[in-house]
């Protein structure tokens, strides 16, 4: 077992890093660099001058978040490069964590709707 | 040998066991599991957060709440902070990352360079983490407790709500300081592999595997980052 075990470490560490290359990680940080900045342009130009309603621009924020949170999971954090299994079990309990926050948007706005009805 | 029935065979299948079925090392496969619970006890942070701001008919508006650099200029600034913020603890991912990289190909001097560069961007971040919230301490904000009346106008584009305003003070602080605890707990782990890192001891064991494992750490405080920026203090 313990064999086993030398074998995998020394077998992880000499082939699965062959996907990030040092231009790789450069490329993401621009990428992730990038993607703040159109958040910040949408937040000090676009949403002050009208151009964009407040729901667009919150939606807008939402999706760039989840692109940034993909690629710091998939190439920072190396998920990309894993077995499918692992990227399954890890990627499917997340899927629970947007149902949570559906349910309790839900919720949320129920109570608002309540309330404004209801004083 | 003939008599060795199809059951008796080794099997090599991934599941067949003897070997890790997704070719992961052990402890880092627990370190995947501990960041999934973690992601959880986060997430329940901000559902709870975003239910509250939804169930509000006004909400404090974080372009005025944010609005300071501290010991550069009191108003003014929306979100500029914030994006220094940000922007350190992205490039801190990065040096992570180059120093797994570098341990990658047992570059010992390139890992510890990289890791002492990780360290200094984590103490930065804490540091202007505790600018902002000294800032708002002053401006009257604290667990339980919110500016007066008349100073709480500023900080609403429509009517004032004390509830809200508590909330936000309440969440703003519990859920910053929750991941400014975890910035701080990776900050000491990096000083940890950063000192074995200079004993050798990686080198030694053959592999830097441990900086992978405390590096998907790192990575996960960034990414949980991504999202309390985005709901603080965009939405």
């Amino acid at each position: 077992m313990s064999e086993h075990n030398i074998q995998n470490t020394e077998e992880h560490a000499h082939d699965e890093h062959a996907g990030l290359s040092k231009s790789k990680i450069w490329q993401v940080f621009f990428i992730l660099l990038g993607i703040t900045v159109v958040e910040f342009i949408i937040a000090l130009v676009i949403l002050p001058k009208g151009m964009m309603g407040h729901t667009t621009g919150n939606v807008l924020y939402i999706l760039l978040t989840i692109l940034k949170a993909y690629y710091i999971v998939a190439y920072f954090m190396h998920l990309k490069f894993e077995k499918t299994g692992l990227q399954l079990a890890l990627g499917l309990a997340f899927i629970f964590i947007i149902y949570f926050i559906v349910l309790m948007l839900i919720e949320g706005g129920y109570l608002h709707l309540h309330m404004s009805l209801h004083p | 040998m003939n008599s060795l029935s199809q059951l008796d065979q080794v099997k090599t299948t991934p599941w067949s066991g003897g070997r890790s079925p997704w070719s992961v090392e052990y402890g880092k496969i627990m370190m995947w599991f501990f960041l999934l619970s973690d992601a959880f006890t986060f997430s329940s942070l901000l559902v709870y957060y975003g239910a509250q701001r939804f169930s509000k008919f006004t909400w404090p508006d974080p372009d005025l709440v944010f609005q300071s650099i501290p010991g550069i200029v009191d108003t003014g600034a929306p979100l500029v902070f914030v994006g220094i913020m940000t922007f350190i603890l992205i490039m801190s991912s990065v040096t992570m990352v180059l120093a797994v990289e570098a341990g990658h190909r047992m570059a010992k001097k390139e890992v510890v360079g990289w890791m002492v560069a990780t360290i200094i961007g984590g103490f930065m971040f804490l540091g202007c983490q505790a600018l902002e919230w000294s800032h708002l301490h002053h401006e009257g904000f604290w667990w339980g407790s919110i500016p007066a009346a008349d100073r709480l106008q500023d900080f609403f584009v429509g009517p004032v709500s004390n509830v809200s305003a508590l909330q936000f003070a309440n969440l703003f602080f519990t859920i910053t300081g929750f991941h400014g605890f975890h910035v701080f707990t990776g900050v000491l782990l990096n000083i940890i592999i950063l000192i074995m890192a200079m004993n050798g001891t990686f080198e030694k064991r053959g592999h830097y595997l441990m900086v992978e494992k405390v590096g998907l750490y790192w990575h996960f405080v960034d990414l949980v980052w991504v999202f309390v920026f985005t709901f603080f203090y965009l939405v």
